[in-house]
């Protein structure tokens, strides 16, 4: 789908993650810099900060949600993205984002698209709810 | 504060690989997906990674510190926080510039608004939000970041 074929209602579903894995945590902890142990340590998480497991990091949540940006809207980029974060991913969540357009106008670079989106678990429950928009992709002269 | 970043293009695709997207946009400048976007980017969230540079990142072991991580014994609360947990409320970018591999970024970092709220499952919520500007080695905004923070009294599970 391109930029300029979008219209206000369309959506567009994806699973972003299937059976998150300890490992995926680490990877994450790794290319982040977030080493806190609450996302790595299950002795630290359980045992000092209370919780069941270790938690995902919450901007492990909101990078797997924008590839439904990528994975739906080709030669676009994002001018804004902006998530709330509702209730904690866990490792075995298998996470889908819904996104809708909201609005669609015409801005200085060509089209722009306001998108919502809400990424849920598989139980259902809202982990991330958000918005992007979009306009045209960068240029080679966009260095 | 302010610090220096450069953006690499083996850290670009790790990161890339972290979040499962396998994309060529984020490694193969010859790629078509690439080619489509003026060259390879950054990840929207790739700013995130900013945290390797931070020199007061806490979330980093250093040599010669105590880690609050489990070793030996299971580890202990981070100061800051007491018995409750620092979690990411929100996050909010705007982009006004591609990021791409080569850019060094300078990173500065101010606090913003701070404010309280009352939770029955864990007490009070202190919320702080903090403002993080990116300028390229062009002297270009490139990307402006809120993150707002949010420290519980008590655990709170998900």
């Amino acid at each position: 789908m391109r930029l300029e074929q979008l219209t206000e209602g369309d959506s567009h579903s994806q699973v972003v993650v299937h059976d998150l894995t300890r490992t995926q945590l680490v990877m994450y902890a790794g290319a982040s810099g977030d080493f806190n142990p609450l996302h790595t340590d299950e002795v630290y998480a359980t045992q000092v900060a209370g919780y069941d497991k270790v938690i995902a990091h919450g901007q492990l949540t909101m990078g797997l949600t924008a590839k439904v940006v990528t994975g739906w809207v080709d030669e676009a980029d994002l001018s804004a993205f902006g998530v709330r974060f509702k209730n904690q991913v866990w490792p075995g969540d298998t996470l889908t984002v819904s996104a809708t357009v909201t609005s669609v106008t015409k801005g200085p670079h060509g089209p722009e698209a306001e998108l919502a989106f809400s990424t849920t678990n598989q139980d259902g429950v809202e982990v991330v709810s958000g918005y992007a928009r979009l306009r045209e992709a960068w240029a080679v002269e966009d260095r | 504060m302010s610090f220096s970043f450069p953006v690499e293009a083996g850290a670009v695709l790790m990161f890339a690989r972290a979040l499962g997207d396998l994309d060529p946009r984020w490694y193969d400048e010859e790629s078509p997906a690439a080619q489509a976007h003026g060259g390879v980017l950054a990840p929207p969230t790739f700013v995130a990674s900013a945290a390797h540079f931070d020199p007061d990142w806490p979330y980093r072991p250093r040599p010669g510190t105590p880690w609050h991580g489990s070793g030996r014994g299971p580890g202990f609360p981070p100061p800051a926080s007491g018995s409750g947990t620092s979690l990411h409320a929100e996050q909010h970018y705007e982009y006004h510039r591609p990021i791409r591999p080569g850019d060094v970024l300078t990173v500065d970092r101010e606090p913003g608004k701070r404010w309280e709220k009352q939770s029955a499952r864990a007490g009070t919520l202190r919320f702080e939000e903090e403002i993080t500007r990116f300028t390229n080695q062009r002297g270009e905004l490139v990307v402006t970041a809120i993150r707002v923070r949010v420290v519980t009294e008590r655990p709170v599970e998900g």
